[in-house]
């Protein structure tokens, strides 16, 4: 186990929580990630602004970071060009055909005991896994 | 207007609790997800930091018939376990172990302004084109794409 950060990553946990929590309370609405920016892509009337107020706050949230926290952005491992290429169009493509990611289905559908969201949790953790085993094991760790 | 704000604040919120968590470094998320090696454990505090908050402000908010600043919950209710829903988490997996970066850390590191996270999101938002265009596909009768582990499982 190496450069293990359990408070730090705790307390972003509760602060993402947080943040889903004030959109369900307030807004009524789901933080899922991956549904907010496909909705943006493909806009439908008044359902459009939220979601673009909220990842211009993010992209706000990562300039905070890059100033008062440069470390985030200390990426540590970058794969290739094509690795990158294809990985997008996967998580792309997979979280809109499974409708979700790891905040809509890992966070919050997992916190509301979704069955959908409990096993696509599993699914996306398992191959995640194994893609990396893959990688790291099998292929020698670079990409 | 307020809940546009709720909206704003809240991103800001959610971006920074993916940089303090180490969700925005590949390098932690692989280590996470890389089980038999040098097994990185930090990343379940954040799933168990977030659930935790979240699993309480979900019982406690949807005893209200309606949100603050909105005219109803919208929640998904769903129970179906379906192909997609498997496939679908699969590939999404997969490209997460591969590149490191799941779609909230990829935009949120959008603003370190480093190029291979620009690739990354670029594929990533013609991943959700791809799958727009293949669902508008099958509406007018052409057949969607089908993945290579969908035509297995079915033959």
């Amino acid at each position: 186990m190496t450069n293990f950060t359990s408070v730090a990553s705790f307390v972003g946990g509760v602060l993402i929580g947080l943040s889903a929590a004030a959109m369900l309370l307030f807004n009524g609405k789901i933080a899922g990630i991956s549904g907010i920016l496909a909705g943006v892509l493909r806009p439908v009337k008044a359902d459009t602004l939220w979601r673009a107020c909220f990842l211009s706050g993010m992209l706000v949230g990562g300039l905070m970071l890059r100033v008062y926290l440069p470390q985030a952005f200390d990426f540590g491992t970058i794969r290739s060009a094509g690795a990158l290429a294809a990985a997008g169009l996967l998580v792309g493509f997979g979280t809109r055909l499974g409708n979700g990611c790891t905040s809509g289905h890992g966070i919050c559908g997992m916190a509301r005991l979704s069955a959908r969201s409990i096993a696509a949790t599993a699914t996306f953790m398992a191959t995640g896994a194994a893609v990396v085993y893959a990688v790291n094991h099998l292929l020698g760790g670079s990409l | 207007m307020k809940s546009l704000l709720v909206s704003f604040v809240s991103g800001i919120v959610f971006a920074l609790g993916l940089g303090i968590s180490g969700m925005t470094r590949p390098i932690k998320v692989i280590g996470f997800l890389d089980l038999t090696g040098k097994w990185d454990a930090s990343l379940a505090f954040v799933m168990i930091g977030a659930i935790t908050v979240y699993s309480i402000a979900y019982r406690l908010v949807r005893r209200r018939t309606a949100p603050l600043f909105s005219a109803k919950f919208l929640i998904p209710d769903r129970k179906d376990i379906d192909r997609n829903l498997i496939f679908g988490a699969a590939l999404f997996g997969a490209g997460w172990g591969l590149a490191g970066f799941c779609p909230g850390p990829a935009v949120t590191s959008l603003a370190s302004g480093a190029a291979p996270v620009a690739l990354f999101v670029i594929a990533m938002v013609a991943g959700i084109y791809l799958h727009g265009v293949s669902t508008r596909m099958a509406d007018i009768g052409i057949p969607p794409v089908r993945t290579a582990a969908q035509t297995a499982a079915d033959s």
